[in-house]
């Protein structure tokens, strides 16, 4: 059984279906990455599995459990955090602020307080400015609060919606290592990226979304070789 | 001199009073970006039980003057709380995916049913509240002679403010409230539960509206079915005037536009100090069009 099971999911925003039944799967320890073009539905699908979007038709099991039967906020108590698209950091809390605000589950302050200290080694940076306003962060240490806050969660399985949107390169080669060391800690990743390159070499396996659609799913390797792949999102 | 520290304590006993109302504006303006119309009129329940409660439940003669108001000072905050999360329950969460204007819809309904509902029980007339109760002893400060009730009345609301603000920055729930108002989808991701969120507000925001009307009741002897209108738009005002969302700021304005008011009655007319309270909100709004304290902090893409 897979950790994360999505089984013909479909999602319709007021009379508009977006997601036309979606099946994905994502086993425990892999980083599986969802490509595809804008509107695709890349972002509903993150945001489907956290709650936020509440699906129309199909199920979800996260660890054998239907999440759909759960109340939105409970997904995060069961193990699973989402860095979502533009960040959304609290911007009139303190960093140190929106990092406990990622504990909110955990009730036992010992271990919020070591999460809190392996993030800071993963992103010296944030210690920098722990007390600094998160809305007067660059849009990379907003990033890095953005996945430390999930972080926080302790989650089995991690939800990154375009952790490189907008960075400068070197930064977008750094974020990809800490996914990985994230990876490497036992975190499963389900991560949506736009970097499709970047991403497929990180991943263990993909899909391919088309307006709402899985059109393709396969190996990471195998995608980064496919002609169509390439030619679609690898820029030839 | 004495005259304007008499205006000055003055006003902040009404701005107080004004701050404690404004709260609930502001508190459920943050998270729901609704104006609870029916705020004001929650305000007047709470001089209303307070009345009842003091007249025909004997709790003076059960508890001496202080024990009796300090009784009924909890009962009426807990009582008009009750109100406030049936009101959220029943007039505005059913409406919660609905857009706003249906809310505001509800809202203004929500305020003629409770101001017609107080006027169906009680009458169309003034109450005097019982001046046995009246705290009626004076203060020697400063070399004024300071209405013991006035003291009250700055302590009650000042201890209020502070309480609430210790919460709101010191405590997680109260973390979770601020997150809510700042993007409540992000704050659901974190695990928090909205829904929750809410209806705390809405037992906080009437919890202190109540306890204010309450407090006009005890400080100005008099009571009527439509002082929630008036005193609602002041608060709602001084919302505004600090930065609507912004607690601090619902705190500061209250002060302000009483003291306004009061420095404005005093020196100038009582007839006009209404009209100088409005002046001054309109010029801080054309230089600050977001309040004293509101938005400070800029979203970064």
């Amino acid at each position: 059984m897979s950790l994360l099971e999505l089984s013909q999911v479909r999602v319709r925003y007021g009379s508009v279906e977006v997601l036309h039944g979606i099946d994905l799967r994502v086993d425990e320890g892999e980083i599986v990455t969802i490509l595809g073009a804008n509107g695709a539905g890349k972002s509903t699908t993150l945001l489907s599995i956290s709650g936020l979007v509440r699906p129309c038709g199909g199920d979800i099991f996260f660890d054998g459990k239907q999440l759909l039967r759960y109340p939105s906020h409970s997904v995060v108590g069961m193990g699973i955090a989402q860095s979502p698209e533009g960040r959304r950091v609290f911007g009139a809390m303190s960093v140190l602020e929106n990092l406990r605000l990622g504990a909110f589950c955990i009730r036992d302050k010992t271990r919020s307080e070591r999460s809190l200290s392996w993030i800071f080694d993963l992103f010296p940076r944030l210690f920098e400015r722990r007390d600094q306003l998160a809305g007067t962060l660059s849009g990379g240490e907003q990033q890095m609060l953005a996945i430390g806050r999930a972080l926080m969660a302790e989650p089995r399985l991690l939800l990154l919606d375009e952790p490189s949107l907008g960075l400068a390169p070197l930064l977008v080669r750094s974020i990809f290592d800490t996914v990985r060391a994230i990876n490497q800690r036992g975190v499963t990743v389900l991560l949506v990226e736009q970097n499709a390159r970047a991403a497929l070499r990180l991943a263990t396996r993909g899909y391919v979304l088309e307006v709402g659609r899985v059109v393709r799913e396969d190996v990471a390797a195998n995608l980064l070789a496919d002609p169509g792949v390439r030619e679609a999102y690898l820029g030839g | 001199m004495e005259q304007f520290l008499q205006q000055l304590l003055n006003g902040l006993a009404v701005g107080g009073i004004y701050a404690l109302v404004a709260l609930g504006y502001t508190m459920v303006y943050g998270v729901m970006k609704l104006i609870n119309f029916a705020h004001g009129d929650i305000f007047t329940i709470g001089a209303y039980l307070g009345l009842t409660l003091l007249v025909s439940c004997n709790i003076a003669g059960m508890l001496g003057p202080v024990g009796a108001l300090l009784a009924v000072f909890v009962m009426v905050a807990l009582l008009t709380a009750l109100v406030g999360y049936l009101l959220e329950r029943v007039a505005y969460r059913p409406l919660r995916n609905a857009g706003r204007l249906s809310a505001v819809v509800s809202a203004l309904g929500a305020s003629i049913f409770f101001q017609n509902a107080v006027m169906l029980i009680y009458g169309a007339r003034f109450y005097v509240y019982p001046d046995f109760l009246r705290p009626d002893f004076t203060v020697h400060l400063l070399g004024l002679n300071v209405p013991g009730v006035r003291l009250l009345v700055i302590g009650a609301t000042v201890a209020l403010m502070l309480a609430l603000s210790a919460f709101i920055q010191r405590t997680r729930t109260g973390a979770a409230i601020r997150a809510v108002a700042i993007d409540p989808g992000a704050a659901q991701l974190m695990g928090i539960n909205v829904d929750r969120v809410i209806s705390l507000v809405f037992l906080i925001g009437p919890g202190l509206g109540g306890a204010a009307g309450l407090m006009v009741g005890i400080y100005y002897g008099q009571i009527d079915f439509t002082m929630g209108w008036s005193y609602g738009l002041k608060a709602f005002t001084a919302a505004i005037l600090g930065g609507i969302g912004n607690i601090p700021g619902a705190m500061l304005g209250g002060l302000l536009l009483g003291v306004i008011e009061a420095l404005a009655a005093g020196y100038v007319a009582m007839a006009w100090k209404d009209a100088i309270a409005f002046m001054v909100l309109i010029l801080i709004l054309i230089i600050r069009p977001t309040g004293i304290l509101g938005e400070r902090t800029a979203e970064k893409l």
